[in-house]
């Protein structure tokens, strides 16, 4: 058991609750530490990978770090693994089988969901895959709670010999309060203690523990309803009761200060009866939950009144902007409009995100944007933004990897309609390694006519430019074995000479190779191998400038899409056949340009040329 | 005593996270209760950035809602009008004069506001903008940008300017001391430059 150490943690802390989660994991004695970056978990293991304390690695998918968390807990360690929701749907397939075996030393899911989508796919609720594992989950409301609920987590975790999940969400992720710590518990591991009929799940073994699992999730609903974490908030006005969780709590208690809430923080399973009692000293009841109807369909299940995603929103954040009409609307009141007079929202252009000044896939978009009859299959990193302005260049986006498998069955399914287009996968190297290889392999595999472009630019860009088995650089900035993408790619079946390495800034090769690699009617892959430009292995050259007076509107420049290429004036000219040309004289904002050279080579007149670099005139890209 | 509500606004890599953290520290620096939450959906992309800053005896949600907000400091100027209604009305608003014009105006999808600040004035707000990258080049390093906004909020806050000054020489002067000074003087200018109603005149 744990012992405390002599350090003292420090009182007065302010930190997101990524953060907290990560102290917290560091003090409960954590010695196994993975994670695949997204976005909003990806913080917590690189606050964790700065503690001396503990072994931490970003592992290529979130299916090996759960696994290597596993491995360490059978041998007796607490380990802890964090993702982002879609991750854990990667993971589940070890999720399912480990809730079987249960686990040794304690072990600490936490997963965050993206509720109001800043950066993901889709909008999932967490909460189910407590319910479908038979887990405890606990639901932190700030970055205290979180410190607080994954130290919980780990005690309740070995208490119950069963992974623990700490579901979290971009408003608490992301949100900064006071913190203060416990003290630091040290854990030795036991040592792996050999028993096939719990560690080996052949379906003779796995048959009994299953059984035991059911007993298992008995007992935490016995404990769920003494949790500390699941407590009752009074409140004078009765006409509503409020059953919530997570940020939501935070929302009901700043809206209805007078109001009792039940706070469910240990919210799987729910601790029903003390709910009912509390169902039954109120006029209503409202759940207040992010995202699913879960609580809600259980109160009811349970014969518990309940009104819930009726009133409130089913999507998104439930902020307290939206629950207050729908809380009068529950009350029977006039809804009223706002708190107080506000002014009306005033109509801005919208800024979606863009690639950066030099990006290395600007070339590559700006070459799909050229030529025709391709259908182009994507995948998810900062490429994605291909399928925007002015490129338009990308036609899916579903899941990691699905770019390969998508590919091949739109190659394999097509008709008549889609018989002259080339079928073109686009996937970033991180992307590849995490989930892409096997579609690869399965491509070679089955003769798939799909021309792969496989963006290396030796990051995981999107999340903030962390190492990757592709950069030769651990968690720790360490030297670490490199990965040889061409080498994986002939490996995986794809022939020598279909494999090809370029310079995603050379255009006339880059539209040469692919142009031939799309007429080969079997696989090929075309590896780009530029970094990232905001990582330290990018090294910006002499920017350009554009001689104004070269400038002939040809616009050419624009199609690249970097956003350090501005119009200066837009004019319509009439040509001798009568046909009206759209002109947009451009200029280069010289202190964001990093001298990548890909808009000189479109421009026909030869208008952009080296700038020496006057003083900069921005703090626009400033890091201070 | 009640909330003080600072909604921080512009795009990604500008600082209005690191500034909102200045704040923040300044504020726990006096014992406050603090929470500070980030919309910031791919900020490295040049997307939106907004920062909300609460403070007081107690701050249970961390978000400002439309209409609330004391105080908005803008770090580019059609992101100040794009949240100009988080203020209270009649609220006042320090405005960054720079602007950060995107792809999609550049391909010419849409139109960047002719005067983003004439259009918050029109609202009835107190608008006082000025050059941020202008009064740092003046003391010869844009990178002092950050420290003029801050100074520009620092006469503005329930708490003296000294508080909040001292938490940027604290995050700034403890790194690279040789800045300490520069960062004082950037400050003040931040300061100066939001004295009076419309001073962005007198800065030529």
């Amino acid at each position: 058991m744990g012992a405390a150490l002599p350090e003292t943690a420090p009182s007065r802390l302010f930190l997101s609750g990524n953060e907290a989660v990560a102290l917290a994991v560091r003090d409960a004695g954590c010695r196994v530490a993975a994670a695949y970056p997204g976005t909003p978990a990806t913080e917590i293991l690189e606050e964790l990978s700065r503690f001396p304390d503990l072994y931490t690695e970003w592992s290529v998918n979130e299916k090996v770090s759960l696994e290597v968390a596993l491995g360490a807990s059978m041998v007796g360690a607490r380990a802890f693994c964090a993702m982002k929701h879609v991750g854990l749907n990667v993971a589940a397939d070890a999720l399912m089988t480990m809730t079987v075996t249960g686990t040794e030393g304690g072990l600490v899911i936490a997963v965050a969901d993206d509720v109001g989508m800043s950066s993901s796919q889709n909008e999932q609720d967490s909460r189910f895959w407590a319910r479908f594992a038979h887990l405890p989950l606990f639901e932190p409301a700030d970055a205290q709670e979180s410190y607080d609920m994954a130290r919980e987590a780990f005690a309740v975790s070995e208490r119950f010999r069963c992974p623990a999940i700490v579901r979290m969400t971009t408003r608490i992720c992301h949100v900064k309060g006071r913190v203060v710590a416990a003290e630091r518990e040290a854990h030795e591991p036991a040592g792996f203690v050999k028993d096939p009929q719990r560690w080996v799940m052949v379906p003779g073994h796995a048959k009994p523990r299953v059984a035991l699992m059911y007993e298992r999730e008995e007992a935490l609903r016995a404990s769920s309803a003494q949790s500390p974490f699941n407590l009752l908030v009074e409140g004078g006005d009765r006409r509503i009761g409020f059953v919530t969780s997570g940020p939501a709590y935070m929302h009901v208690r700043e809206t209805f200060p007078e109001a009792p809430v039940f706070k469910l923080g240990q919210s799987y399973p729910l601790p029903l009866e003390r709910l009912r009692e509390f169902a039954a000293g109120v006029d209503q009841l409202l759940v207040v939950e992010e995202t699913e109807p879960l609580v809600e369909s259980e109160l009811r299940a349970a014969g518990i009144t309940c009104a819930g995603k009726d009133v409130l929103p089913r999507v998104g954040e439930l902020s307290p902007d939206r629950l207050r009409p729908a809380v009068a609307r529950l009350r029977g009141e006039e809804v009223p409009a706002t708190a107080q007079p506000r002014l009306v929202p005033q109509q801005v252009f919208p800024r979606p995100p863009t690639m950066c000044v030099a990006c290395p896939h600007l070339g590559i978009y700006y070459t799909l944007a050229q030529l025709r009859n391709l259908t182009i299959s994507g995948d998810i990193g900062c490429y994605t933004l291909g399928a925007g302005h002015p490129w338009n260049a990308l036609d899916t986006c579903i899941s990691m990897g699905a770019s390969m498998g998508v590919a091949l069955g739109m190659d394999k399914g097509r008709g008549p309609a889609d018989a002259k287009k080339a079928v073109i996968a686009v996937i970033g190297d991180s992307t590849f390694m995490h989930m892409g290889m096997q579609g690869l392999l399965d491509i070679t595999w089955n003769r798939g006519n799909v021309t792969v472009l496989l963006l290396d630019n030796r990051a995981v860009g999107m999340t903030g430019g962390q190492d990757n088995p592709g950069t030769g650089r651990d968690i720790h900035g360490e030297s670490a074995q490199r990965v040889d993408f061409a080498k994986l790619c002939e490996a995986l079946g794809v022939k020598k000479e279909r494999i090809h390495t370029l310079d995603p800034y050379e255009l006339p090769t880059l539209f040469k190779t692919l142009r031939e690699e799309i007429k080969v009617p079997e696989p090929s892959v075309i590896i780009t191998d530029r970094p990232c430009v905001l990582i330290d292995d990018y090294k910006p050259t002499q920017p350009y400038k554009v001689i104004a007076d070269k400038c002939t509107g040809c616009a050419n420049c624009i199609d690249v899409g970097c956003p350090a290429i501005h119009v200066t004036r837009r004019e319509t000219q009439v040509k001798p056949s009568g046909k009206e040309v759209e002109l947009a004289f451009v200029r280069i904002e010289t202190s964001a340009c990093t001298g990548c050279g890909l808009c000189v080579q479109p421009c026909a007149p030869e208008a952009i040329v080296h700038a020496l670099p006057e003083h900069p005139v921005k703090f626009l890209h400033a890091k201070i | 005593m009640t909330i003080t509500n600072i909604a921080v606004c512009g795009i990604g890599g500008q600082g209005v996270m690191t500034a909102t953290e200045i704040l923040a520290e300044a504020a726990l620096s006096l014992g406050f209760d603090v929470k500070k939450t980030e919309v910031a959906g791919m900020s490295q992309r040049g997307g939106v950035v907004t920062s909300h800053l609460r403070f007081g005896p107690q701050v249970l949600s961390p978000q400002i809602m439309p209409g609330e907000a004391d105080l908005l400091v803008g770090f580019e100027a059609a992101e100040a009008l794009r949240w100009a209604h988080m203020l209270k009305p009649g609220g006042v608003a320090l405005v960054n004069q720079g602007r950060f014009v995107p792809p999609v105006v550049t391909i010419g999808l849409y139109d960047y506001p002719t005067d983003p600040i004439g259009e918050m004035r029109k609202l009835g707000l107190a608008v006082f903008d000025f050059d941020a990258s202008a009064l740092a080049m003046r003391l010869g390093n844009i990178r002092l940008g950050n420290t003029v906004m801050l100074g520009a909020m620092s006469d503005r806050l329930p708490f003296p300017a000294d508080v909040l000054r001292n938490a940027v020489l604290e995050r700034f002067g403890t790194r690279k001391p040789e800045l300490l000074e520069l960062n004082r003087q950037a400050f003040e200018l931040g300061r100066a430059a939001v004295a009076e109603p419309a001073p962005a005149q007198a800065i030529a």
